[in-house]
């Protein structure tokens, strides 16, 4: 389970009916008891009077794909999980879409939050992925994530 | 998108000691180009760095660099051959 390599980035943005059907695969798992999600959504920032109307993602996939794999791997040896899967977009998503998408399962409740929110801060600071904020007037500025 | 430029290493370069580079983001946006072959001087990580900022104006930008996938918090006394992989990456913007 752990070393399977994954499809984690989509093109364009992560629809709600994806979700949906991620959540509805896991009904046959009959040993998981508590799911958490985090779906991260592009805000439409306001910079010097200019809002952002879209984020364009690229990646550097080949490290990206083994970073991913390595927070996996350290998600599963850290906590008790069940299942974890890992979804983050590329290309243009528009202000108000899904961008990110990290689904943490487990038997009991405590390991999925506190895991989530590691997955979600190594995701961020670990993994080559790059971003253009766009703004109504097509100027733009690149994105840095901050804590 | 912008479709940028992207090369790869052929036979002949190998012999005259070039090596490849990739750069992504902000960075691709300055060279202009999302991979290229320079020649490299000496086998040094260090020296190839200091190549790529003397070529481009990278300055204004806290970049990192990679080799073969990984991130170098030291780039003193790293050694590169032609097959080595050298990217420059601009800060990280996932989630």
């Amino acid at each position: 389970m752990m070393k399977k390599k994954k499809n984690i980035f989509i093109e364009g943005a992560i629809s709600p009916e994806f979700i949906a059907e991620s959540i509805a695969k896991h009904q046959t798992k009959m040993n998981i008891g508590a799911h958490n999600i985090f779906l991260g959504q592009v805000r439409a920032d306001e910079v010097e009077g200019k809002k952002v109307s879209a984020i364009e993602y690229t990646c550097y996939k080949a490290m990206a794909e083994e970073k991913l794999s390595e927070i996996r791997e350290r998600a599963f040896e850290k906590y008790d999980l069940t299942c974890m899967h890992i979804y983050h977009s590329l290309g243009n998503i528009k202000a108000g879409e899904i961008c990110f998408f990290v689904f943490v399962s487990s038997k009991r409740r405590k390991q999925v939050y506190v895991a989530t929110e590691d997955i979600v801060n190594m995701v961020k600071t670990d993994v080559p992925i790059f971003g253009k904020e766009i703004f109504e007037d097509q100027d733009y500025q690149w994105k840095e994530n901050t804590f | 998108m912008k479709k940028l430029k992207q090369v790869q290493l052929d036979d002949n370069q190998k012999k005259e000691n070039m090596i490849n580079i990739k750069y992504f983001g902000a960075i691709a946006e300055v060279t202009n180009c999302s991979s290229e072959n320079i020649k490299k001087s000496s086998s040094s990580l260090n020296d190839i760095i200091q190549e790529i900022y003397s070529k481009y104006d990278l300055k204004h930008i806290p970049l990192k660099f990679a080799l073969n996938q990984k991130i170098i918090e030291t780039t003193e006394g790293i050694d590169v051959n032609i097959n080595d992989e050298i990217a420059v990456l601009p800060p990280f913007a996932g989630g």
